[in-house]
């Protein structure tokens, strides 16, 4: 079994941790609550992510978290290490400062980068030394602030020197639109191109979405209509049954949604199924070229309605979410853009047949490019998360990211062009403006490239003659 | 005699395991209508040829298994020894940690030299135990890491090691609209090396499959678990033993080398495929009666029309071709088949060579691969060589 590495960066990064490992735990307690048959060992699937666990009296005890938690202000981490978790993090695997990165990417990636790569280095070493057969290094931060999107990008190169063959799967919290942070388009730009460079595969994720759904999943809750009393436990936001209890906090379901996603990613390579997926698979079969790693990820059923009398056209229903934009994770439209490739993940008690039958139901209003229009990547695992019976999540390489970009550049644009707020930047030693225009002209060549798949897009298929062969 | 089975990937875990399951249940069941002589004769000539005898009586299954990540294997390995009724040996396999990821050069480049002598070792001890062993059935699919990659490079190992036996390859060709995404690149590849180095290779497809559970078997939703057991008992019709035209008092000693001498004429033309009749659920099989006439029409008429299954035929006929094997006394029954309709599949699937093209010449993917050294030669290659076969059905 492999194991992954959690990579927790900022403000942002930690948080949305926080709510990852609760969730993990909550899930492993779940699953091993059924008595696993006597001669079958039991499912460790928390060694994937944990380690040394052991169970007593149905609670978990003495498992530590394959995690490192960086920041560079105090506050957050140490909330963490006051709060229940405080066990299942190993406090030789922090790493914090007292005064922040300020916003500034520069800070963060410069400053701060050279003064604390050897002890993150050494960190990351020892976790990976804990693992048996390490697979895979998760990151997880924020692109608009300093710490998360400096540091955490600095990391990323790191990673790749260092351990050249295990990937690096980043989930980007984007700034959306009305963010608090102004100088937030230059720290994107910034780490973008070091997001295009050095990451596998990157998850892309916007506060504005994750709010949409919210809005959502509140109204459903709400409106009180017959029939739609929801299990409480089933809110892919819902904390309850979690170690802590604490406040909600606004930022907590929004961050539940992120946990989510990333269980359901890791879920087959930890529990078992009738057609596995690895992690080393959704880099093999999403990225068809080396820059294209952009995922648009969508989860469902976001609830489980109590009412068991309502006839079971969910499983259909399920899929259908997956492709709508209200569910994406990203403000994008995939339907009405160009697939280079999906991959369904299917959790729960769901067969073959169905999802042959939802796919060759969804894929006519579906366009895919023309080289390869069959391109579906399928996974079943049998164990559905918590609160549900089965699950999808739906990850799709899609130009439907290219408008999150362009918009990006534009306000980076109108900052860049009045100089604004450049002279925080240029004091950081090291930083100079070629740095800007060569971020500046990386995202370009990348919209570019994305522009031209969307030229394709209508164009018939083209036959290309066969090989003839002389007999 | 003998035949030692090779199980690669999850795929062919899976599948082996419904094999030993079906073969066993079949020859242990009281359905019979022979007598009880017959009966003990069938047993020990069908235990004899698949499983080793164990001190406790337990059959052991002559089988190896291979996969480069544990999960499947353990499942397989504890569904077998739940069945008490056979299970497979202890030491008899052989797991990594991480998998392929799909990719079919990681299978055949990396993880199939790292680990060749481990896996040839085991084989080897198998090979061993059998008293007269006559041939290798390695169970894979086509779409995937493992099973098409390291079963790309075990077979041509098999053809070093072993040149003198037999190797038919069971192979599993994917959904038309995708499993994974790469999946025509891992088939061309898997292909174009098999048809070197093997013997025989036996297509399964999972569209066909499926359609027989949805059709034949009523299954409403159907698992792979159901596509797996129609596979095994297809395979099981193959592979149980038979009479020979000559003698009807003893089994056949070789099996495969008997299918193959009919069936392989020349080493250009490799490519079986199964029709098997009757299939239907348990539950019906109460409420139907047969006949051998009424049998071997529907199997006659299903070869003519190139159909998979009896029902839904299609009725634009293409000359026939050659003969049928002679058949056995069993009550079911099969027919393993070499004919045109073969061509059409491999030019069907031609359609899946000309995608892997389109998608070879957009360069899509071809970075995963030559991350572990398999260049665009290779590729070529193994479209030349397809194209080859092709064209050779063709002018049959």
């Amino acid at each position: 079994m492999t194991q992954s590495v959690v990579v927790q960066v900022g403000q942002c990064g930690n948080q949305i941790g926080c709510c990852f490992w609760d969730l993990a735990l909550r899930e492993h307690a779940a699953v091993n609550q059924v008595p696993a048959r006597s001669h079958e060992p039991p499912r460790l699937s928390a060694r994937v992510v944990g380690d040394g666990g052991s169970i007593s009296k149905g609670k978990i005890c003495s498992l530590k978290a394959r995690a490192v938690l960086i920041d560079m202000e105090e506050g957050v981490v140490n909330e963490i290490l006051q709060g229940p978790l405080r066990d299942v993090f190993d406090t030789k695997q922090l790493i914090t400062d007292i005064s922040g990165s300020g916003n500034n990417w520069a800070v963060g990636h410069r400053v701060f980068g050279s003064l604390y790569q050897d002890q993150v280095l050494e960190k990351l070493r020892k976790s990976a030394e804990h693992c048996d057969c390490l697979q895979c290094f998760f990151i997880i931060h924020s692109m608009g602030g300093g710490t998360g999107s400096g540091l955490g990008t600095f990391l990323l190169k790191m990673l790749e020197d260092e351990f050249p063959e295990v990937y690096r799967f980043v989930t980007s919290i984007y700034p959306s639109g009305e963010d608090d942070v102004i100088t937030s388009p230059y720290n994107s730009i910034l780490a973008m191109k070091e997001l295009n460079e050095h990451a596998d595969c990157v998850l892309p994720i916007d506060n504005q979405s994750l709010f949409d759904i919210i809005s959502k999943i509140d109204l459903m809750v709400n409106s009180g209509k017959l029939g739609t009393t929801v299990k409480p436990k089933s809110l892919v936001t819902s904390s309850s049954g979690a170690l802590k209890t604490r406040h909600q906090k606004p930022f907590d379901a929004m961050n539940n949604i992120v946990a989510n996603l990333l269980l359901n990613l890791t879920s087959s390579a930890r529990f078992e199924g009738s057609l596995n997926m690895d992690l080393n698979e959704i880099s093999m079969n999403l990225v068809p070229f080396p820059q294209l790693h952009y995922l648009v990820s969508s989860l469902t059923p976001l609830y489980t309605l109590t009412d068991v009398n309502i006839p079971p056209r969910r499983l259909d229903q399920m899929f259908s979410d997956a492709f709508s934009k209200d569910h994406q994770l990203l403000r994008a439209d995939p339907k009405h853009s160009l697939y280079l490739a999906c991959a369904l993940m299917v959790r729960g008690n769901v067969q073959i047949s169905d999802l042959r039958r939802n796919i060759e139901r969804l894929k006519p209003s579906l366009q895919f490019v023309s080289w390869n229009q069959e391109g579906w990547k399928t996974s079943l695992c049998s164990i559905p998360p918590v609160g549900h019976s089965h699950s999808l999540l739906a990850l799709a390489n899609n130009t439907c990211v290219k408008p999150t970009f362009m918009e990006l550049k534009e306000r980076f644009m109108r900052l860049y062009k009045k100089k604004a707020h450049l002279h925080h930047y240029l004091q950081v030693e090291g930083m100079e403006e070629s740095c800007f225009t060569e971020a500046v002209s990386s995202l370009s060549a990348l919209i570019q490239e994305y522009n031209q798949l969307d030229a394709t897009k209508n164009m018939p298929v083209q036959d290309l003659p066969r090989l003839s062969i002389a007999m | 005699m003998s035949i030692v089975t090779v199980q690669l990937g999850q795929c062919g875990n899976q599948i082996g395991f419904e094999v030993f399951d079906a073969l066993l249940r079949d020859s242990q069941s009281s359905h019979g209508l022979c007598c009880k002589r017959e009966n003990e004769a069938y047993q020990a000539s069908c235990k004899e040829r698949f499983f080793s005898e164990e001190e406790n009586g337990v059959p052991v299954a002559r089988a190896v298994l291979v996969d480069m990540e544990p999960k499947v294997i353990n499942q397989t390995l504890s569904k077998a020894a739940q069945s008490g009724r056979w299970k497979y040996g202890q030491h008899a396999c052989f797991c990594q940690k991480q998998g392929s990821g799909n990719n079919w050069a990681y299978g055949y480049s990396v993880h199939g030299p790292r680990h060749e002598e481990s896996i040839m070792n085991l084989i080897r001890k198998e090979v061993e135990k059998c008293d007269s062993f006559s041939g290798f059935f390695i169970i894979m699919s086509m779409a995937g890491g493992t099973g098409s990659g390291i079963g790309a490079f075990v077979t041509q190992n098999l053809q070093d090691q072993y040149s003198n036996s037999l190797k038919m390859n069971q192979i599993i060709w994917p959904y038309g609209t995708g499993e994974v995404i790469v999946q025509n690149y891992n088939s061309i590849l898997t292909l174009s090396h098999l048809y070197r180095s093997s013997d025989a290779l036996l297509v399964h497809e999972n569209d066909a499959v499926h359609k027989i559970c949805a059709k034949l078997m009523n299954i409403k939703q159907i698992s792979f678990s159901d596509i797996n057991q129609v596979l095994a008992h297809q395979l099981g019709s193959v592979f149980q033993p038979t009479y020979s035209a000559e003698s009807s008092f003893h089994y056949r000693r070789n099996p495969l080398g008997d299918l193959m001498e009919h069936l392989v004429p020349h080493p250009e033309f490799k490519m079986l495929s199964v029709r098997n009749v009757p299939h239907m659920s348990e539950n019906s099989l109460a409420y139907s009666t047969f006949t051998w006439a009424g049998l071997l029409k529907h199997l006659r008429q299903m070869l003519i029309s190139n159909a998979k299954m009896e029902e839904g035929i299609d009725w634009h006929v293409r000359p026939p071709s050659s003969g049928l094997p002679s058949l056995g006394k069993k009550s079911l029954n099969k027919d393993l088949h070499f004919n045109t309709s073969i061509a059409n599949l491999v030019i069907l699937r031609g359609k899946d060579v000309q995608s892997a093209d389109v998608g070879k010449k957009f360069r899509a993917y071809i970075h995963q691969y030559t991350k572990f050294g398999i260049e665009e030669e290779d590729f070529l290659d193994s479209f030349t060589s397809l194209e080859q076969v092709v064209a050779s059905y063709c002018n049959l």
